[in-house]
């Protein structure tokens, strides 16, 4: 089956004074209809930088994008021009953000930015879209719609802002959704209520959704695949299955260990992992987690590895140790290093 | 986790209210009810968890134990004194005993100040060490947290943001504090770098036989560093138990759907989990609801809990709770 997206060695970098920051280091991978993927990875990973990316929003100077292909639903998404990539913007992608207050206008209503979408996208007049707005808001769940399509955004709660942005990158019903941490601001109660949220609609109209986060607790529920993101570079890949019960990259075992369970037995100690994500300006000349590995060794300081085939199909990983470590050898590793 | 152990902290009916600006023409005072009659105790050398979600007034409660906030009413034993009746002078010579750790690493050091002058702070104003002696106790500390003693003479941008929380920490335990305050220390780390954190305050703990209060809303990370835990909504305390009886027998309907709320990193468990979802949003402190605080969105409400307050009782021995039906 011929995928939805295909990225392929995908380069972001950004000229500063300081010199060339490296987000994204060559990235690739596909996603199909109605794929979840989470990409996960911590602050300065690329993984935001990767999704903007695809959509062609990072400002150019001083990014500079270069990819073999952003191949989506039949075209390159890098060879289009600025109103084709415009049409692309909303319609075939759209996307949710982390601060719901500050992606929506304060001075219009919701109704009228939902409805400003489906003008400009789908050619509608005012009435119909506001009738489809209204629609939109009931399907994400806003209590008494009606009256909320004339609020302000300052009057929706956190969670109901955010449910109110859902509705406006659904307005147009995109192929692929990319929700860049749009829990990371609400409270867990409110979070579980979005992540519901999201998988219905992703089961009720088919569309692929990539999820974008810090937390590999969240995207366990959802996910079909995981990006592991670590410096620009994924680091490891595979179906949820294998990224957490196979686990192989050091890298990803340490985010797991770090993370306390809700059932875990009294005096568990988390799995830390010391030190620093590297300086994206000057980047290892090996492994970009060579400093912070319990593994390293004298080969992974000087040859960068490559994404390859880690015990079953569609697994990769990143690590010339992977065949030697597992999670009890990481915990006897790392002991109770602080 | 004995009930013979001593207590250090006894919080009784505590109260704090703040005035909101009067509205036009409006000749009543309104207040939001920031804590409203929270009692607990915390023991020696226990960690106290401290959860709940935005505005449950949990933070407001631990300014209000370290009289950062003078409670309306109520009160605060340490030790035995009545924090809230010392004035400023009596205070101060308790305060030393009792330090906070705070949220934001970024926000809470001085970006004009050196390392060595930040951590020096507390024992400038509780101690007369001479400065030899107050740099040696700075570079001890910096070792104590896992920084090079060499950091003194460098200013807080020069380091990462869990670099800074072990600075803010340092400098808690410059006075050998009995009681720590930690207001959501991780929440504004990254995942790998909070474990990082969460081990060095175990390892202090240990070390220093330190008592912690440690606030956050992250319930899997509370459960993980607490013995006993508090669990907080809309000023007034849901439930207290034990780290293991509240997860195992959770009696509060808040606290089940808080703990089924908690994003499970194993794709097997999370999806064969029964989720609670809780309808609609946290109601304006502004505003409670009548009864009950949580009956906007509780699935058992019942008419009962719309017209009575329910009593915060002892269920079963360390078992607290505030509900009709539990």
């Amino acid at each position: 089956m011929e995928p939805l997206m295909r990225i392929s060695d995908l380069k972001t970098r950004f000229h500063t004074q300081d010199g060339i920051v490296h987000a994204v280091n060559g990235i690739s991978y596909d996603m199909h209809v109605g794929e979840v993927l989470g990409v996960v990875g911590e602050s300065g990973c690329g993984k935001s930088v990767h999704a903007l990316s695809i959509l062609r929003l990072i400002p150019i100077p001083p990014g500079e994008i270069e990819a073999q292909e952003v191949w989506f639903a039949g075209r390159d998404l890098l060879k289009l021009n600025d109103s084709e990539i415009r049409q692309v913007r909303g319609r075939e992608i759209a996307m949710v953000f982390q601060d719901p207050m500050s992606s929506l206008n304060p001075v219009y209503t919701v109704g009228f930015q939902i409805s400003e979408a489906l003008m400009l996208h789908k050619g509608m007049n005012k009435k119909q879209a506001r009738e489809r707005a209204l629609e939109l808001l009931n399907l994400v769940g806003i209590p008494e719609a009606r009256k909320r399509l004339d609020n302000y955004p300052h009057q929706f709660s956190g969670g109901m802002r955010q449910r109110a942005m859902i509705a406006m990158a659904l307005s147009c019903e995109p192929k692929l959704l990319i929700a860049d941490e749009p829990t990371t601001a609400l409270d867990v109660t409110i979070q579980a209520q979005i992540i519901e949220l999201v998988i219905r609609l992703q089961e009720e109209l088919g569309m692929a959704v990539m999820w974008i986060t810090h937390d590999l607790g969240i995207v366990a529920e959802m996910a079909k695949n995981i990006n592991v993101m670590y410096a620009g570079f994924i680091i490891e890949r595979g179906s949820v299955h294998d990224i957490y019960h196979q686990t192989r990259h050091p890298y990803t075992l340490g985010l797991l260990g770090s993370l306390p369970s809700i059932d875990e037995a009294p005096g568990t100690k988390l799995i830390s992992i010391p030190g620093l994500p590297p300086d994206l300006i000057g980047l290892p000349q090996g492994c970009p987690f060579f400093a912070r590995c319990a593994f390293r060794a004298e080969r992974c300081r000087l040859e960068r590895p490559v994404l390859e085939e880690a015990g079953s199909p569609g697994h990769t990983v990143a690590c010339w140790r992977w065949q030697e470590i597992d999670a009890e050898k990481l915990r006897k590793a790392v002991g109770g290093a602080l | 986790m004995s009930p013979e152990q001593k207590t250090l902290l006894q919080v009784k009916n505590l109260k704090k209210y703040f005035p909101v600006s009067r509205q036009f023409l409006s000749s009543q005072r309104r207040y939001v009810k920031a804590v409203d009659d929270v009692s607990f105790d915390v023991r020696e050398g226990e960690t106290l968890g401290l959860v709940g979600e935005t505005g449950c007034g949990k933070t407001t409660v631990a300014r209000t134990i370290l009289q950062l906030y003078r409670p309306t009413s109520g009160q605060v034993l340490f030790d035995g004194v009545d924090l809230a009746s010392l004035q400023e002078n009596d205070l101060r010579k308790m305060r030393r005993r009792m330090q906070m750790i705070f949220q934001d690493p970024y926000a809470s050091l001085n970006p004009r100040l050196t390392v060595g002058a930040i951590i020096a702070a507390p024992l400038d104003v509780h101690t007369t060490m001479t400065q030899k002696e107050k740099r040696e106790r700075v570079q001890e500390l910096l070792e104590l947290v896992g920084l090079n003693p060499d950091f003194v003479n460098r200013y807080p941008h020069e380091f990462s943001g869990g670099q800074r929380q072990r600075i803010g920490i340092a400098r808690a335990l410059a006075l050998n504090p009995d009681l720590v305050i930690c207001d959501e220390p991780i929440s504004s780390l990254d995942v790998s770098i909070q474990a990082q954190v969460v081990n060095l305050l175990e390892e202090l703990q240990n070390r220093l036989g330190l008592t912690y209060i440690f606030v956050a809303h992250d319930l899997s990370m509370v459960r993980h560093i607490s013995s006993r835990m508090v669990v907080m909504y809309l000023g007034k305390v849901m439930e207290l138990a034990d780290r293991n009886e509240i997860y195992l027998r959770p009696l509060h309907p808040y606290t089940r759907a808080l703990m089924s709320a908690v994003p499970i990193p194993d794709p097997d468990k999370a999806r064969n989990r029964k989720r609670i979802i809780l309808k609609g949003d946290i109601p304006s402190p502004l505003n409670p609801p009548q009864g009950c605080n949580f009956n906007t969105r509780c699935p058992m409400a019942a008419e009962k809990c719309f017209q009575d307050d329910p009593e915060y009782r002892e269920i079963s021995p360390d078992h607290w709770v505030a509900c009709h039906f539990a």
